[in-house]
């Protein structure tokens, strides 16, 4: 008996984990440039990382009282909720506009947000002064009048289904159908539920620096904050889509066996329209923004000159090569533009969050090694559980058991 | 009968326009903080501060913090402008004073304890609370250390113990509520100062106090009360004999109490919430139908 338990133990782990590998191959399969470069990172990151807990946040030297946040909040809360767009702005294509040439790449777009939003409560238990009160807004103590209280219970509950829509590819993957199944029936609710909550929350991100005019450049502080917020995400989130998808068929060719890739060229495209739409009508909106706050003077000033590399280069570029990529019906073009967009919605959150911040002061700090360091490992490990779970669980493919709802 | 704007709102929805702006109103959008007629304030009269400092070492006493490292009389502080940080609940700067070289000016800076404060408004749990005299507190227990507080206030005061592992706080001034106030005492910075620049009392008397002041030195004061209505009103104001901004203090600020900033956003969140789920299922539904249409055509052209 015991004997039949210990074997179902061990295929199960050879099964599932080693992907039908024993450990001797499994472990040869690790070695790959990547992982060792990956592996060196996570090594230097632990140690900061426990020094920042014996010695404080001050240990990472970066944040200070000029600047409350640094790239840990920057980076990895601000920028890597608009990157992990992808997720809502595919799913409300394929489920309240029905484009079902996309539904191949739902579940990695979920993932991908799922992952990403872990990675912030990763970043934010290294950043918060004391980590393990991280419930208390949700359960113990209520600052109903804070957008940052609104922030919190929409990312919570954007992550919990975020985790629940994903449910179905892990439950197939442990072969629990009952269970799967039952869950496939809520389906359809909690996408809703999620681009709703995914909505908000990304305007809520921008609504965050409502509260301090004074003390945000006047060229990024606008009333319309939580709007540029929302439209820009959904940029983001297309041009996310754009990149994993290529890069999915790059790296886990014999993962995917719906006929996506000849499809790609085409979606590819059609996103790039897409795309193009949203960033002309961001472009849009900020230049009503500078002209509702009177701020054509400021533009002529270092800030200034700074504002409009992003508007221009990072907005207006990447809305017209898209178009040109379009027309062309240049697939790489679009491809490398959506990299571009990536780029400026990075730049524009760390403008807000940390460049333009307390622009009025002085003296400030900007990240330095120590914290970026510990930054960028974040996103490498959230890339290594990607990988680890798409190699495992039925994103990219059908399971040939069950059959999805669309 | 006056009725403000937010009032009309609220017996708007009461009437049952939608029950639910109502109550959601409740929930998300701020309380209003001024209503405290009787609250205590500060003036500080920062033509007779003469840099001496005692309110700085009186504070640091109060609140057991460690002690200057370097004599008062030592000026080589002044050479640069301060900030209050987790050490220093109150800081006092030199500035030059254009007009007369010889007699420079001090200002004394610590948290303004604002009517409607924008840190109590940012506090994701309810850490700052503003008291019905006057002082805004900080309870250590329930902050989860966001530093959105730091971000909100418009004068730059929180400060946080960025070199505490594991109990780091916010660290401002407090208007010495626990230790004196509660009991009936004043703060430790007014009672030390050996000049009176630092005046305690009911707010509403300051302000009279002050304009009194000002009336009679016109050629000595400038004709402005900082803190009287900056931000919504400050519980701590200023008077001065020099420009304010020459002082470093932010005339751009309005006198828009800060928590209005992020009322109309918080109030539409329930909407869409409510709007927005409803919304996306029509739309699905229609391009269902849209999609069968189709298809039927389709069928039909074969
Ligand atoms: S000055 Fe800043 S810290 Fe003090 S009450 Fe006002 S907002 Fe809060
Ligand atoms: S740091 Fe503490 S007091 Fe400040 S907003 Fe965050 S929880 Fe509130």
């Amino acid at each position: 008996m015991n004997e039949v338990n210990n074997k179902g133990a061990k295929s199960f782990l050879i099964e599932k984990l080693f992907m039908g590998m024993s450990l001797r191959e499994y472990v040869k399969t690790l070695i790959t440039p990547f992982n060792i470069a990956a592996g060196i990172l996570i090594l230097i990151a632990i140690p900061l990382v426990l020094i920042r807990y014996i010695k404080g946040i001050g240990s990472l030297g970066d944040a200070s009282n000029d600047t409350p946040w640094s790239s840990l909040i920057g980076f990895n809360v601000l920028s890597v909720e608009a990157l992990a767009a992808g997720g809502y702005t595919i799913c409300s294509a394929v489920y309240i506009f029905r484009m079902k040439r996309y539904y191949p790449f739902v579940r990695a777009a979920i993932l991908s947000a799922f992952i990403g939003y872990f990675t912030v409560v990763v970043a934010l238990l290294i950043d918060l002064g004391r980590p393990w009160r991280l419930p208390y807004p949700m359960f113990y103590s209520f600052g109903v009048t804070s957008v940052m209280f609104l922030v919190g219970w929409l990312v919570s509950l954007y992550l919990l289904t975020q985790f629940l829509e994903f449910s179905p590819a892990i439950l197939e993957w442990l072969n629990m159908k009952r269970l799967r199944n039952w869950v496939e029936k809520f389906a359809i609710g909690l996408t809703i539920m999620g681009i709703t909550l995914a909505v908000l929350h990304q305007s809520a991100l921008g609504g965050l620096f409502l509260i301090a005019p004074g003390k945000l450049h006047p060229l990024w502080y606008s009333p319309f904050l939580p709007v540029f917020f929302f439209i820009s995400s959904i940029a983001s989130g297309i041009s996310m889509v754009i990149l994993m998808s290529i890069l999915s068929i790059r790296f886990f060719k014999d993962k995917i066996d719906y006929n996506f890739k000849e499809h790609l060229g085409e979606l590819t495209i059609s996103l790039g329209k897409a795309a193009s739409v949203v960033l002309f009508t961001y472009f849009g909106l900020k230049i009503i923004g500078i002209a509702h706050g009177h701020n054509w003077n400021l533009l002529n000033t270092p800030y200034g000159y700074w504002f409009l590399v992003e508007i221009f280069v990072f907005v207006l570029l990447p809305c017209f090569l898209f178009l040109f990529g379009v027309r062309k019906k240049s697939v790489s073009l679009i491809r490398f533009t959506s990299i571009i967009t990536i780029i400026g919605i990075i730049i524009n959150r760390i403008n807000v969050t940390i460049i333009t911040f307390n622009w009025n002061l002085d003296e400030r700090n900007y990240p330095g090694w120590k914290e970026l360091l510990i930054s960028v490992t974040i996103i490498v490990t959230a890339v290594l559980a990607f990988r680890w779970i798409v190699n495992r669980m039925p994103v990219l493919k059908e399971h040939p058991d069950y059959k999805r709802i669309d | 009968m006056k009725i403000d704007r937010r009032d009309f709102l609220k017996s708007l929805s009461a009437i049952g326009v939608s029950g639910i702006i109502g109550s959601s109103e409740k929930v998300f959008a701020s309380e209003d903080l001024s209503g405290y007629p009787d609250r205590l304030g500060m003036l500080t009269d920062l033509i007779l501060c003469n840099g001496c400092r005692l309110c700085e070492k009186a504070c640091k006493e109060a609140h057991n913090l460690p002690p200057h490292k370097k004599p008062l009389e030592d000026e080589s502080v002044f050479e640069k402008i301060r900030r209050p940080d987790d050490k220093f609940l109150t800081v006092v700067n030199r500035y030059t004073n254009t007009d007369n070289e010889e007699e420079p000016v001090y200002r004394k800076v610590q948290c303004n304890h604002c009517d409607e404060p924008s840190c109590v408004s940012a506090c994701l749990v309810g850490a700052l609370k503003k008291t019905p005299e006057g002082a805004v507190i900080y309870n250590e227990d329930v902050c989860i250390g966001c530093r959105y507080c730091m971000i909100a206030c418009p004068f730059y005061i929180p400060a946080y113990e960025f070199d505490d592992p594991l109990s780091p706080a916010i660290k401002k001034c407090d208007f010495c509520y626990d230790v004196r106030i509660k009991k009936g005492g004043i703060p430790a910075c007014a009672e030390i100062c050996p000049v009176e620049a630092i005046t305690f009392g009911k707010r509403s008397q300051l302000i009279e106090f002050a304009t009194e002041r000002i009336r009679k030195n016109p050629e000595k004061y400038i004709d402005h009360i900082y803190g009287e209505h900056e931000v919504g009103g400050t519980s701590w104001m200023y008077i001065s004999g020099v420009p304010f901004e020459q002082l470093g203090f932010d005339m751009n600020l309005g006198i828009k109490p800060s928590p209005e900033l992020t009322r109309g956003f918080l109030s539409a969140v329930p909407l869409v919430m409510i709007i927005g789920p409803a919304l996306l299922a029509g739309i699905r539904a229609f391009t269902k139908n849209r999609e069968q249409n189709s298809e039927k055509s389709e069928q039909k052209e074969s």
